[in-house]
């Protein structure tokens, strides 16, 4: 695959041949103090020159010392509410002389465009792939959206202290396909982005925008600036070794962690609405006044609520420790079992938009050395 | 219910500021619908007009302050084939209950030029404390979306879908920033049940906790972090548990643990 150079006062060309070719382009945008995915129709919509700090509980924007368009790190969205929508009608019925007739709802698929998708975010995508499309239980909804995305991935060049992508094997490198692979560097007065394309309408648009050939030098410059953060994510605070968490999972159902962890869990279910690969949703019927018609919504759901383990009699899981120690559980053992590989990708969402700051890696570490 | 003749509708006050009631009147656009589909009986806030009993669906707003409530909520129940508490009063006590954590003697003596005048109890208590209710429809005021699907489900004899998750729930379902997180602005949002639709943290506000307790609230964890990491001061923690729903059991022991907290200190 052969990489260019795109200087990044030319970013904007990219942004407008994306849309040329019909695709509803979506990308970062500061908004509400915090860098979100919003449609974005040029690039001086881009969150240039701004980061974010992340603590376990705490986020901030902040602005950087240099002009970068993709130097911030997760954010609060993540690309699952263009993928699988957060709220859906699935069918609607309406009362008919002898019987019900159902109608299901097809969408027409939007084509969308993801802007910025991180390596973290582009196996968070793959693994709600395997739910979603692989799986025996296909939901067309997510299908259909999903088999129009072009995606543009960038390389990660900064991280935040609640990354953990390398112990999740995730990146910071892109590891995996996408239409488009961009690193951005900035170096001296020098800044422009490598970019390469994976796919044949990936180069379609490559030939549209004014690229030149890069150079043995800036290949090196590119590698270096993601080497740069895959050592800075493995000397970070989060960093640690995931090759047993099943068995150490599977070992410990009766953990006294899990009543640790109950006192301070809201059970809000803020960690599994931020998390880019949390799949579950419910559905909700309904009627109207005269119940000659009635509607059936998808909505995503949470294992944090009591409805969600609810049978006849009350919820299977009543209290916030099983709760957790089901979220936990199948994030990152059960997973392996059902889908073939972790449920987590490291992102660190689930820590920073925590409101008590618990944090999955601690927890891990906290279920270790509780362990008889 | 059902045919023939439709299920009759009535709707009861007890202490309350009938803003409750009113989202009925609000439906406006649904309410041709309503009136088709059932009886209303008895509203005095819309209609002189009072058919006696007994009624199909009874909407109660407000909670019991006196000793004539007390009795007059009794025989509500008994007219009542399904009765449906709705409002922060009805379900909760309401903002009256503030006095549940004070004295209403002391109360009435600054407040009115007569105190003798005034015959209330020492509480303001939920419907629930006095009878069965069928189903607690919560918020301060009401969601008026949330009362047409109750009162579709109780016609119709499914369930409502009302969950009684976390507003958290809301504001990721609509997109919005964590206020909490991104902000560092107290918010009621992880201990307070869905229905609003998230309204106050979508304008950049903390979640102020009318809708009430969620399902499971942990109350203790929210006022550690309040104070440990966002700097709230007690005070502001206690207003804040005690505002439309004070007398809600976690609102309320939270509240109490606070106050005893203070007291040590």
């Amino acid at each position: 695959m052969q990489s260019f150079i795109l200087e990044a006062c030319h970013l904007d060309q990219l942004i407008q041949a994306i849309r040329q070719h019909g695709f509803q382009l979506v990308g970062p945008r500061l908004q509400d103090g915090a860098i979100l995915y919003c449609e974005i129709t040029a690039a001086d919509q881009l969150p240039r020159g701004w980061t974010d700090e992340q603590e376990k509980g705490r986020y901030r924007v902040r602005r950087r010392e240099d002009d970068a368009f993709f130097g911030y790190n997760a954010g609060p969205h993540s690309w699952k509410k263009f993928l699988q929508q957060p709220r859906r009608p699935v069918w609607r019925a309406q009362k008919a002389a002898h019987a019900m007739q159902i109608e299901a709802v097809v969408e027409d698929a939007p084509a969308m465009a993801f802007l910025g998708v991180r390596s973290c975010e582009l196996h968070a995508i793959a693994i709600q792939d395997r739910v979603f499309v692989d799986n025996r239980f296909r939901n067309e909804s997510y299908a259909g959206r999903r088999e129009k995305l072009f995606i543009a991935a960038v390389e990660c060049a900064t991280a935040a202290p609640t990354c953990f992508c390398t112990s999740m094997n995730t990146g910071p490198e892109v590891s995996l396909p996408a239409d488009l692979v961009m690193t951005e560097v900035i170096h001296d007065t020098e800044h422009y982005f490598l970019i390469r394309a994976g796919s044949a309408r990936g180069e379609d648009i490559l030939h549209q925008i004014p690229v030149e050939a890069a150079t043995a030098r800036q290949l090196r410059q590119a590698a270096a600036a993601v080497e740069r953060v895959r050592q800075q994510v493995e000397a970070g605070p989060r960093s640690f070794d995931s090759s047993d968490l099943k068995a150490l999972l599977y070992r410990n159902f009766e953990s006294p962690a899990w009543d640790q962890v109950a006192e301070r869990c809201l059970s809000c279910a803020n960690c599994t609405m931020a998390c880019p690969t949390c799949f579950c949703s419910t559905v909700e019927d309904t009627t109207d006044l005269s119940g000659d018609h009635a509607e059936r919504w998808e909505r995503w759901d949470s294992c944090f609520t009591a409805d969600f383990s609810h049978l006849t009699g009350g919820p299977v899981r009543a209290d916030t420790r099983s709760r957790y120690r089901q979220w936990i559980t199948h994030k990152l053992a059960t997973w392996h079992d059902q889908f073939g590989t972790s449920g987590c990708v490291g992102c660190g969402r689930c820590i920073a938009w925590c409101p008590v700051g618990i944090d999955i890696t601690e927890e891990v570490e906290r279920v270790r050395r509780l362990e008889g | 219910m059902g045919k023939p003749g439709k299920p009759k509708l009535a709707v009861w006050k007890f202490a309350s500021c009938d803003g409750c009631q009113l989202s009925l009147l609000d439906c406006e656009d649904e309410l041709l619908q309503l009136a088709d589909a059932i009886d209303i009986a008895y509203f005095m806030e819309a209609s002189s007009r009072q058919v006696k009993g007994p009624y199909d669906l009874s909407l109660v707003e407000g909670s019991i302050t006196t000793a004539e409530d007390e009795v007059r909520i009794r025989e509500v129940r008994e007219q009542s084939r399904a009765l449906v508490t709705i409002g922060a009063c009805a379900t909760a006590g309401g903002i009256q209950a503030l006095r549940n954590f004070g004295d209403v003697k002391e109360f009435t003596a600054v407040v009115y030029a007569r105190p003798e005048y005034i015959n209330t109890l020492e509480t303001s208590t939920p419907i629930s404390a006095h009878v069965p209710v069928d189903f607690e429809l919560q918020g301060c005021p009401i969601n008026k979306r949330q009362l047409l699907e109750v009162i579709s489900a109780f016609l119709h004899r499914r369930p409502p879908q009302v969950p009684a998750h976390s507003v958290c729930i809301e504001c990721k379902l609509r997109g919005n920033v964590c206020v909490w997180v991104a902000h560092g602005t107290p918010c009621m949002g992880p201990v307070t049940h869905a229905g609003c639709g998230a309204v106050c943290p979508a304008y950049n506000r903390g979640c102020y906790g009318c809708y009430g307790p969620k399902e499971n609230p942990n109350t203790a964890s929210l006022s550690h972090w309040w104070q440990e990491e966002l700097g709230t001061d007690r005070v502001t923690l206690v207003e804040n548990l005690r505002n439309f729903n004070a007398a809600a059991p976690a609102f309320a022991a939270e509240s109490r643990r606070q106050e005893a907290d203070d007291g040590k200190e």
